[in-house]
């Protein structure tokens, strides 16, 4: 299989992973709203740290947007669960831990030297389709500006 | 990616010279320790270079890692309603390291503010607006961290920590 981003136009793959230790999420649940979908290579790294602090300050303005933040890793549902705690997140951080990386394969952003979820972000919009992928290093926290244009995009083409 | 995209206009809070030629504009966060060593930086290039550098201040407080930073940018922008935002934003960066909630009192009378107003002004709605709209014209310029810098519009990456790299950058403005 090639390993390249999904790309604007695919239908989202659809998944279910867990959230918490006791509860799953699932992509196709959230129809009806845009997703944003933020793959990041490890908990506790201090890039990833960064950039899921700047995406917790925003929930407010995606938000504004009907739209829902998600974290995707490798890492288990405890190792998120202590990092979501110490971080104060609010919002979901999802667990690609079994099959490791399956769904991270599926969209194309999961790194198999490392063997974690590159940093790829998506967004997904209510019908399921994406609407904008971004692959960005490993080393460089995107920040957001690119989500905010994909949403904004997509709110502008509903009008 | 790398462009500002909320001009500079007259109610941002900006020192220096309005009419300088460079415009370096700061997205901070009171509470965090990288601000905290920009800003002795940015005050001695406001003092060398004052003459050709127009400096502006936004809020970009990461209140969840930073727990005192979004109260501080209320508190900063409430003191600018009585004509000492910068004596606050000052005061505010050189006690970060010991600051606590109950600095913020003591902050007031040192600086000698009307309690009374800036209790009601921290509550104000317009304040509080300013705050969240500057973190929003942040993340809508890419901002993804503090500081970030943008030196007449364009984002500032070769700031490394260091007085040189702010100042040799302002200094390619000017000439």
């Amino acid at each position: 299989m090639e390993n390249t981003l999904l790309q604007k136009g695919t239908t989202a793959p659809d998944f279910e992973l867990h959230a918490t230790p006791d509860q799953k999420l699932k992509l196709s649940d959230l129809r009806g709203k845009n997703v944003i979908l933020a793959f990041y290579p490890a908990d506790w790294s201090p890039v990833c740290g960064d950039q899921m602090a700047l995406y917790n300050e925003m929930l407010k303005i995606f938000k504004k947007q009907n739209a829902e933040m998600i974290g995707i890793s490798v890492d288990s549902k405890w190792c998120h669960m202590a990092f979501s705690q110490d971080r104060k997140m609010h919002f979901p951080l999802l667990a690609d831990f079994e099959p490791k990386g399956a769904v991270s394969r599926a969209y194309g952003a999961y790194n198999e030297k490392e063997g974690q979820c590159k940093r790829a972000l998506f967004v997904i919009d209510e019908n399921g389709i994406i609407q904008w992928s971004y692959l960005s290093p490993d080393s460089i926290n995107p920040g957001a500006d690119g989500i905010l244009d994909a949403l904004e995009e997509i709110s502008n083409a509903k009008k | 990616m790398s462009k500002l995209r909320t001009p500079v206009t007259d109610k941002d809070d900006q020192t220096g010279n309005l009419k300088g030629k460079a415009v370096l504009v700061e997205y901070g966060d009171y509470q965090c320790p990288h601000c905290g060593h920009a800003f002795p930086l940015v005050k001695k290039l406001l003092q060398e270079m004052g003459e050709d550098l127009h400096f502006v201040f936004r809020n970009f407080p990461l209140s969840e890692v930073h727990p005192l930073a979004y109260d501080a940018a209320l508190v900063a922008e409430a003191a600018g309603r009585q004509g000492k935002f910068w004596e606050m934003h000052d005061m505010i960066f050189k006690r970060q390291i010991t600051m606590t909630e109950d600095s913020f009192a003591q902050y007031v009378s040192t600086l000698k503010l009307d309690p009374k107003r800036m209790q009601a002004d921290i509550a104000d709605q317009a304040i509080i607006a300013k705050v969240e709209d500057d973190f929003e014209s942040g993340v809508k310029s890419g901002v993804n961290g503090t500081p970030t810098f943008f030196l007449n519009g364009e984002r500032l990456n070769s700031y490394d920590g260091s007085y040189e790299s702010l100042k040799e950058a302002v200094e390619a403005a000017i000439t």
